[in-house]
């Protein structure tokens, strides 16, 4: 009789094994690849050797001696995070009011957010450009932010509605009876057993800003406001002439540092099934 | 500790819905009263209101004298217990029971000296540092507790919170809540679906129908003496028996046989100006199996003779079921109980006869069988407006 899953035999553990494999390396080989042409010098950068023939350190050398990328990695960090944490706060309250609230609008606030995310960014580049430029937002921090926001928002409301959907509402009934205010109901119980959908969003929320380039290039001219990606495609090599594919390697190896961090810590904190136990099931 | 008054208190949902209508009940200081009723009579919204988690739509609720129509949940100081627990499952059990007291801003000793008693109280100690996830059912349910008692709250309120342990455990913690509801001598208010519970936790049984309050009074009394068909139908396991019956003088027609009407009876009814149709009801604990009744106890009596349909031996007791030719009682209220109940209790076709005999009793399944039963104990509604027309008010 067939059972659903079958059974562990050898052949099976090798088919999976394959598959994996394959996942793997289609997923892998193009990072790898930029990693090995950031460990090249100069001379073998073109020789096509999947493993360094000889090994450098220049080019990640090179990269922090020029403050092009420096201050661009700076950039990148702080609008992401402050990205980051506003549409995180903001959608924790927005996706709180839509799981729990019957409200006026409650409809059209979906939605609006929900055009929101599907509408072509590409198309509101030169509106925003040119809204940015009167009001002085253009090149700025803010004036990256800002459209971060508004972008991941909806993102935001939809990943933390799912979440709070989840949790039982009598835990809240409950904190009050215990004499909590709704503030203290929220902040106490509500938001730590929810804190798995917000760290999963700003993990999103965050990605979304860091790996953004179509804002980035539009909206800025100068260092003051250019993030990394953006920065990237400004990369000349030491003259004029000479090819920056290195450098670029090292830089594109660079940014996916903070990203693995940030997923890294965050993913500890997104403890599955953390809300098992609050009622009896 | 306190009195909570609902003063004509009704709850209109935003929907329309009339979920609760005109209670008027006084709940003494340490009292133990239990709300009881089928599932959607209002006894969550009723409960609710007291809490503080629903509006009241009119009428007044005093606690300790003072209006608390617009008051807070947090500023009642009443502390509930979910049917679901509702415990926090971030924090351990110890956090759970200390939630109250640190959101009333205690100082730490004090807060671990109570929890530490409580948790003493509700045999949880060695369980103070697990999460509710990792806990049993009936430790989960005294988690709940815990944090109920360890602020000494002017009231207790349960909605149906012991409804999801098994039934042994169930049995085990319906004396405990008793328990602790005694030494403590705190007013409680518990929401029970079940008659059982109904009858031994509370000091006074409030049953309520569709939103109405039936009959409120001692568990005893209302077993002896419900106001109307609803009320004698729910309380009591095995229900009692609902017959149609016809008054002919000094005489009950009745698919039992002819029963006389005893003087008492006769006066209530003439009181009552009854109809001359009538439901009677009679419990099956007021049968007994005529062999066993001596004689001269017999005399006073009635006796019915029938088949057993099906024979339960209970070890203690043995339940005979008759089934009856003819009509089925019917009425409103006794419908509803049906609903309730989900039908399955009740056979199609006529009506069916439980009784209760001895365990000494010789009946046997497809044998007939004489059962004895004093007319006396029978009780008469009036089938239109399920009144009792045998009411003896106390
Ligand atoms: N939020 C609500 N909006 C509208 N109607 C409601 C709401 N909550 C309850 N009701 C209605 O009010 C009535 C009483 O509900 P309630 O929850 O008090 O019943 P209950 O006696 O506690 O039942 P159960 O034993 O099933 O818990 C029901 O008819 C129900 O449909
Ligand atoms: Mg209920």
């Amino acid at each position: 009789m067939a059972v659903i899953g079958g059974a562990e035999t050898p052949a099976r553990k090798a088919k999976w094994a394959l598959l994996d494999v394959v996942v793997v390396v289609y997923a892998l080989v193009p990072v790898l690849w930029i990693v090995s042409l950031s460990f090249k010098t100069k001379g073998t950068i073109t020789d096509g050797n999947f493993v360094p023939r000889e090994w450098t350190l220049d080019n990640y050398q090179e990269i922090f001696t020029t403050t092009e990328f420096v201050r661009a990695l700076v950039n990148s960090i702080g609008i992401a995070l402050i990205a980051t944490l506003i549409a995180v706060v903001l959608g924790t309250m927005a996706a709180y009011a839509v799981a729990r609230l019957d409200f006026p609008g409650k409809r059209a606030l979906i939605g609006v957010s929900l055009l929101i995310a599907m509408f072509p960014q590409v198309s509101l580049v030169s509106p925003l450009f040119d809204i940015e430029r009167a009001l002085g937002l253009f090149d700025t921090w803010p004036g990256l932010i800002l459209p971060y926001i508004t972008f991941a928002l909806p993102l935001a409301i939809y990943t933390l509605s799912a979440f709070f959907r989840e949790i039982p509402w009598e835990l809240e009934k409950a904190a009050k009876m215990d004499g909590a205010t709704p503030a203290q109901a929220f902040l106490k119980v509500i938001a730590p057993l929810a804190a798995p959908g917000v760290f999963t969003t700003a993990i999103l929320v965050f990605i979304f800003a860091w790996n953004d380039f179509l804002f980035a290039i539009s909206l800025t001219s100068t260092e003051r406001a250019r993030t990394v990606p953006a920065a990237l495609s400004f990369f000349t090599g030491a003259s004029q002439f000479e090819d920056p594919t290195g450098t670029i390697s090292a830089a594109a190896v660079v940014i996916t540092i903070p990203i693995i961090v940030f997923v890294l810590f965050f993913q500890r904190r997104i403890v599955a099934g953390l809300t098992s136990g609050a009622v009896k099931g | 500790m306190a009195d909570i008054v609902l003063d004509k208190v009704t709850k209109r949902y935003p929907d329309g819905a009339l979920a609760v209508r005109e209670v008027d009940v006084e709940i003494a200081d340490g009292e133990f009263i239990i709300l009881v009723g089928p599932s959607g009579c209002g006894k969550s919204t009723t409960l609710n209101m007291i809490a503080g988690l629903e509006d009241i739509t009119s009428g007044e609720l005093r606690i300790g004298g003072e209006r608390m129509n617009d008051r807070a949940p947090k500023d009642r100081d009443i502390a509930m217990v979910f049917q679901s627990y509702a415990l926090y499952p971030h924090m351990t059990v110890r956090e759970n029971m200390a939630f109250p007291l640190r959101l009333a801003k205690l100082d730490k000793q004090t807060v671990n000296r109570k929890v530490e008693e409580a948790a003493r109280i509700l045999d949880l100690t060695q369980h103070l540092d697990r999460r509710p996830a990792n806990l049993s059912g009936g430790q989960r349910q005294r988690v709940a507790m815990g944090r109920a008692i360890v602020r000494s709250p002017k009231a207790f309120l349960m909605d149906e919170p012991l409804s999801n342990l098994d039934a042994k455990l169930r049995v085990q913690m319906r004396t405990e809540v008793s328990r602790l509801q005694k030494n403590l001598g705190t007013t409680t208010v518990y929401v029970t679906h079940d008659q059982t519970e109904a009858m031994t936790l509370g000091d006074r049984v409030v049953v309520l129908r569709g939103g109405e309050v039936q009959q409120v009074g001692a568990p005893q009394f209302l077993y002896e003496h419900p106001a109307n068909l609803f009320v004698a139908g729910f309380i009591g396991s095995p229900a009692m028996n609902f017959l149609p019956a016809r008054v002919e003088g000094d005489r009950l027609h009745t698919e039992l046989g002819e029963l006389p009407l005893t003087d008492r009876v006769r006066r209530l009814l003439e009181q009552a100006e009854a109809p001359r149709d009538v439901i009677m009801g009679v419990r099956p604990e007021h049968f007994e199996d005529a062999a066993l009744v001596e004689e001269h106890a017999r005399a006073g009596g009635a006796v019915y003779r029938g088949q057993v349909d099906v024979l339960e031996s209970m070890g203690s007791d043995k339940y005979a079921y008759f089934s009856l030719g003819g009509e089925r009682a019917s009425s409103a209220q006794l419908e509803e109980l049906a609903a309730d109940a989900g039908v399955t209790d009740l056979p199609s076709g006529g009506g069916q006869l439980v009784t209760r005999l001895s365990a000494a009793s010789q009946a046997r399944e497809g044998e007939r069988v004489e059962v004895w039963f004093d007319p006396d104990q029978v009780q008469l509604f009036d089938p239109n407006s399920g009144r009792n027309l045998t009411y003896q008010g106390g």
